[in-house]
């Protein structure tokens, strides 16, 4: 496939900045304010555009940029899917555009849509109770750790530690550590899961919790998973989920059954809302009905046919200042309605399905399998950052390059279930082309995109990061 | 109907190729989990179409009821223009993800770095970030900051004793982990009470916080004394507003603030139950200790100026128990949505938005003022977008009858309401007033 991104391009650089188009100061005058002038800053520098200047403007950059319509975006991990149209029209209802501390009463529809969703999600995890607050997954993780300490000091139990394997997301052993424990890593086995007996070894009554993804960073199911549960309960430590692989599991098995006590659902992943570039996304959390009393504030329930907020009863309180990342969730619920049993069933088959089918058609090692929805390649003496450049000349997106770190050149792939059997190939010919490339061809590439290669050093060693900074540059 | 998921595109023929070149016989064969944890039940959620859903959907938020909101305290609906509906529902922005190839993600980054330029501009600070989720996580987040960089000096966090509730509540979550303590200081008539406050920086303050406007919509009339305050007992000084007041009040950076947190979402989006856009901003010397995403300028090998998430060593995803956050996704559309709405209202545009927001809010207050039973504004201050209104009957009451002729606004205390306006209420305030003199 021949591929060339939008360039718009003027002398020492693409598209200008908006301040760079026209920027204008505007004094603020004590004789036309309504403030006197103590109370005021003196002037405001903003850019000022024309309406159609702004429109070219936003419509040039949304074109040097690519998103799931423009092509594949095989990010590990991330389950970049096809966000359906629909959605957004749901989410742009006006009457779901509401103030969040209107009374109850008079936002029974919104409520009631948390509460459904509340109930789906519940089901699909096979957990007993949901909060929807948590604005991201790890804000999501961090409400669950939270919930988890809460539990234990309310047991009377003092215990400090958080176990997490070295190939879980770093946003664990952050949340984790953000909330005052000490975390405690585990290595993977030969075979790329949990090391059980190394797992023993770390469990003590110290062990709030292990937070596990499964299937795994690589898309590796934790086939002691059973036992694993028992070991931490053993202790008397909890077993957390971290949701970002659910869509490999939809339908098939539900972290519930497998003896997680507490998990978070990346909305934004697993139900298809769109990512936006870097969010917003939502972290909804379930637990065990134990548990269930130290959710974040508040939950939804129904009560004599009418909807309401309410604090459980030993509720941690807020992770988000109000209800969360409201717009996200009614997308959610909409996907989740759409599919039904059936659907989520498929989508979770049919992103297994062409994980597997990819990885068949690469010319890569695989070291670890069998795998689900994602999968590890490695670029073996290549360097794999320099192989993702060169995809990008392809027409496609490249995978998650060198995470996780155990797997040497990591090329951390996840298709999704959206991509059929032409798009997969066309992926595979651009993985197999960029190997095939000779090293100058690598390290040269991206030439087809909108930028060529990004000189990263010099962006980290010299911060330049709004335009009064290369303002002040050019000034120099 | 389409069995199985509407947006996975494979025919049954393409479904069996696939199979075949995998080497299996089925689906279920790829799936290796033990039989023992294998779900074969129902989640008995039923499939429906797009215009099933739509009207469904619909229904539903039709029981929303259509009240006019003169609701504020932390989230504003601002009227915003078509422009910014229609350009950031384009695809390439909505369906993107973080920025982890540059080269092919250009449009986003520079969308990015024109809103943290956009913050530098109004806060006068140098380093602004590229959003955390709303304003309690920012001012929480800050509180951290303050533990990394202030960790000799001291340990307690001192807010105002009016913090908005959400904001204290993930204020507390935030610090559960660190050794930082949370106390109040006492308000004076809507106002920081700067002697109060004087007493109790003391010397092991890590960070002061204070609001302009506040939590009551009263504009500060002394936050340089307060900026003063902390740098003597060499706490950071964290000032807490919004995009729309930037454009008007005093420039934090004059005032001496160290950190400026709150709400942008108050450009950019429509109320949305609470979604939110964290502002966050501070000096050069902390810039490895910020939160979150940055977005900086460099070049590309054509000698081109390109830009590039940077400084990501901070980040979660690189130094993991030891980053400054566990941010890793944040609100990157909705800062997208605001650096737009900023630049369609250009500096004129903010700045009689900003100057509409204290006049409104002065006339209303005036008009309910002279109703019997009302006294508004309670403080004696000016006010930036909302004010506290006494009531003579009780506040529940009033507020209950209000939405029963269609208007909310806040309840905060027995004999006190809140009342904001924007330019998206601003036509309906005869009729507030009206429906206030119905039934007081």
């Amino acid at each position: 496939m021949d591929y060339d991104q939008a360039r718009y391009s003027r002398d020492d650089q693409y598209e200008p900045l908006l301040a760079e188009k026209n920027a204008a100061r505007v004094e603020i005058d004590e004789e036309d304010s309504p403030l006197p002038a103590e109370l005021t800053r003196d002037s405001v520098e903003l850019p000022d555009l024309s309406e159609p200047e702004l429109a070219r403007h936003y419509t040039r950059l949304s074109q040097m940029n690519w998103s799931v319509e423009s092509g594949p975006y095989p990010l590990g991990s991330c389950t970049m899917k096809y966000n359906p149209s629909f959605t957004e029209d749901v989410a742009a209802d006006p009457n779901a555009a509401v103030h969040p501390d209107r009374s109850a009463r008079s936002v029974q529809g919104s409520l009631e849509l948390l509460c459904d969703l509340q109930d789906y999600l519940a089901r699909i995890g096979g957990m007993d109770a949901v909060t929807l607050q948590p604005p991201a997954g790890a804000a999501g993780e961090f409400a669950g750790i939270l919930v988890a300490k809460a539990y234990h000091e309310a047991n009377g139990n003092d215990r400090n530690e958080v176990v997490v394997p070295a190939s879980a997301h770093g946003t664990n052993f952050a949340s984790a550590a953000m909330a005052g424990y000490d975390v405690v890593e585990l290595p993977s086995d030969e075979d790329g899961r949990v090391d059980v007996d190394a797992l023993d070894a770390a469990l003590s009554d110290d062990t709030a919790a292990l937070m596990l993804t499964n299937p795994n960073t690589v898309g590796l199911f934790e086939r002691d998973i059973v036992d694993i549960a028992e070991m931490v309960h053993d202790v008397g430590g909890l077993l957390y989920y971290d949701g970002a692989n659910l869509n490999a599991l939809l339908g098939r098995g539900r972290p519930g059954d497998m003896g997680f006590d507490i998990m978070h659902y990346n909305v934004h992943k697993t139900f298809a809302t769109p990512h936006g570039g870097g969010g917003p996304g939502a972290g909804p959390v379930g637990v065990v009905e134990e548990l269930a009393p130290y959710l974040p504030s508040p939950r939804v329930r129904e009560k004599g046919g009418n909807y309401e907020l309410f604090d459980p009863e030993e509720s941690i309180g807020k992770v988000h200042g109000y209800q969360g990342n409201w717009l996200v969730l009614v997308k959610a619920y909409a996907y989740i309605a759409r599919l039904g049993d059936e659907g989520l069933t498929d989508a979770s088959a049919k992103a297994v399905l062409n994980a597997n089918y990819l990885a068949s058609q690469i010319d890569y090692e695989v070291p670890y399998d069998p795998f689900h929805h994602e999968f590890a390649a490695t670029a073996g003496d290549r360097d794999a950052a320099d192989v993702a450049k060169r995809m990008l000349d392809y027409g496609v997106h490249p995978p998650t390059t060198k995470w996780p770190e155990f797997v040497p050149e990591a090329m951390l792939t996840e298709p999704t279930e959206v991509e059929n059997r032409d798009s997969l190939d066309d992926l595979a010919r651009a993985f197999d082309a960029a190997m095939a490339d000779s090293d100058e061809e690598l390290e040269n590439a991206p030439s087809k995109t909108t930028a060529r290669r990004i000189d990263q050093v010099t962006a980290a060693r010299e911060p330049r990061l709004s335009w009064r900074a290369l303002d002040d540059e050019s000034e120099e | 109907m389409t069995r199985g998921s509407p947006y996975a595109p494979h025919t049954d023929a393409e479904t069996a190729a696939m199979l075949d070149a995998v080497g299996v016989d089925d689906e279920e064969s790829l799936f290796d989990i033990p039989e023992e944890v294998r779900f074969d039940g129902e989640f008995d959620i039923d499939a429906r179409g797009e215009r099933e859903l739509r009207a469904e959907l619909s229904r539903t938020f039709a029981k929303n009821r259509d009240l006019t909101e003169f609701l504020g305290r932390g989230h504003h609906g601002h009227y915003v223009p078509a422009l910014v509906d229609d350009i950031s529902r384009r695809s390439e922005f909505l369906t993107s993800y973080t920025q982890y190839q540059p080269e092919i993600t250009q449009g986003f980054l520079q969308a990015l770095f024109e809103y943290q330029s956009l913050l530098v501009e109004l806060t006068g600070l140098p380093v602004a970030n590229c959003s955390m989720y709303d304003a309690a996580t920012a001012l929480a987040e800050a509180a951290r900051l303050s533990n990394r960089v202030r960790r000799v000096s001291g340990d307690r966090i001192l807010v105002p004793e009016t913090l908005h509730a959400g904001k204290r509540s993930v204020l507390d979550n935030y610090v559960a982990g660190t050794d930082l303590a949370v106390e109040t200081y006492p308000m004076d008539d809507g106002n920081v009470d700067v002697d109060a406050l004087g007493d109790a920086v003391g010397e092991d303050a890590s960070m002061v916080y204070a609001e302009n406007p506040t939590v009551r919509g009263a504009i500060e009339e002394r936050l340089s004394e307060i900026g003063e305050l902390a740098d003597e007992a060499d706490a950071l000084f964290c000032l807490g507003t919004d995009i729309v007041a930037l454009g008007l009040l005093e420039e934090p950076a004059s005032v001496g603030a160290d950190v400026v947190v709150g709400e942008a979402d108050a450009l950019g989006m429509p109320t949305s139950y609470g979604m939110g856009l964290g502002l966050f901003a501070t000096r050069e010397s902390f810039l490895r200790q910020v939160p979150g995403r940055l977005v900086g300028a460099s070049e590309d090998a054509g000698g081109k100026r390109a830009y590039t998430l940077t400084l990501q060593t901070r980040e979660q995803h690189i130094r993991k128990e030891r980053a400054t956050s566990n941010i890793c996704t944040n609100q990157a559309w909705v800062a997208l949505r605001t650096a737009m709405h900023v630049a369609y209202l250009g500096p004129d545009g903010l700045v009689e938005l900003a100057k509409r927001c204290v006049t409104d809010a002065e006339s209303l207050a005036a008009e309910l003022s002279d109703l019997k039973g009302v006294k508004a504004p309670v403080h004696d201050r000016h006010h930036f977008r909302e004010f506290v209104a006494h009531t003579d009957q009780p506040a529940e009451a009033i507020a209950a009858d209000l939405e029963r002729e269609g208007f909310a606004v806040h309840v905060v205390g027995e004999h006190e309401l809140q009342v904001c306006v924007t330019e998206s209420t601003a036509a309906k305030t005869d009729e507030l007033v009206a429906a206030f003199e119905e039934v007081l």
